[in-house]
């Protein structure tokens, strides 16, 4: 389940970056559908966080630690909405920049989510 | 009609010059986070949650085992959260102050990368400046570099005094 989802996550990340480096591309500010798209990845960190926090009340052990893996869940989560405020700032091509490297540093956090958990 | 330290006013002003001394200063202090300086805080911003959570977890966990990678690791946290500040708060001190911290950190990377590959021994666990921040992507050895290019370039391009003040 878990695993399931960091995959889903970090394609849904990637999809994201992609998505804004066009909007980047063609000197475009985030519009509506990128944040509609923003919430899309962020509902999926915020799945993934609940879902990591059950996993580990029912006594499942992170491979790399529980500390380390909360704090990468939490960051996971966080990642995006940041950089979504950042581009509200922002409203010229470099908002959508941040906002790709927002996905790429997402998907990231999602490998290494991969590697905590313990595949 | 500026309003000037020596200009004399009556008490009931005296509130309202201050208020606007306060103001005043803000729209001159050039801003550093507009373009791509926005893309370089989101970085930063990232490379010091990075850094410095991963140090704080190594030092309180397990220090003994390479208190030198995770010193340095959180040294390299300070130095990230202090160019963060700096291009956040803008203005020329600040700009020249991040400059300075980039060319810091740039030497940084590039002692400890080079330190890491020479004499691995020393580093029993990974710094964030390892390997010339391969585990981050290289964006440790990236940052400093184009952060220094943006910071030298938008001395440059505020210089000629823009008409609007902005």
């Amino acid at each position: 389940m878990l695993v399931a989802l960091t995959v889903a996550t970090s394609v849904a990340a990637l999809a994201l970056a992609a998505w804004c480096g066009f909007a980047a591309y063609r000197d475009q500010p985030t519009k509506d559908w990128h944040f509609i798209g923003m919430g899309v990845v962020t509902l999926l960190t915020l799945v993934q966080l609940i879902v990591g926090i059950v996993q580990l009340a029912r006594g499942e052990d992170p491979e790399q630690g529980t500390t380390i893996f909360v704090a990468y869940l939490i960051g996971s989560f966080a990642c995006v909405p940041a950089a979504g405020f950042m581009s509200l700032a922002e409203r010229t091509r470099w908002g959508s920049v941040t906002v790709a490297a927002g996905g790429v540093v997402l998907a990231v956090l999602e490998v290494r989510l991969f590697d905590i958990w313990g595949g | 009609m500026a309003v000037t330290d020596d200009e004399p006013r009556a008490q009931q002003n005296k509130q309202e010059k201050q208020e606007e001394r306060e103001k005043q200063p803000k729209p001159r202090r050039q801003k550093l986070i507009t373009g791509p300086g926005i893309l370089l805080v989101w970085l930063y911003g990232v490379m010091v949650v990075g850094a410095v959570s991963r140090s704080a977890v190594q030092i309180s966990t397990d220090f003994h085992k390479a208190p030198l990678a995770y010193t340095l690791s959180a040294l390299a946290g300070v130095v990230y959260g202090f160019i963060t500040y700096s291009l956040v708060r803008g203005g020329e001190t600040a700009r020249k102050a991040a400059l300075v911290c980039c060319a810091a950190e740039l030497a940084g990377v590039l002692a400890v990368g080079a330190w890491t590959l020479a004499e691995p021994s020393a580093f029993p666990d990974a710094t964030v400046w390892s390997d010339f921040g391969m585990g981050y992507l290289f964006i440790p050895v990236l940052l400093p570099v184009t952060a220094v290019f943006w910071l030298r370039k938008s001395r440059a391009h505020t210089r000629p005094a823009e008409p609007s003040g902005a």
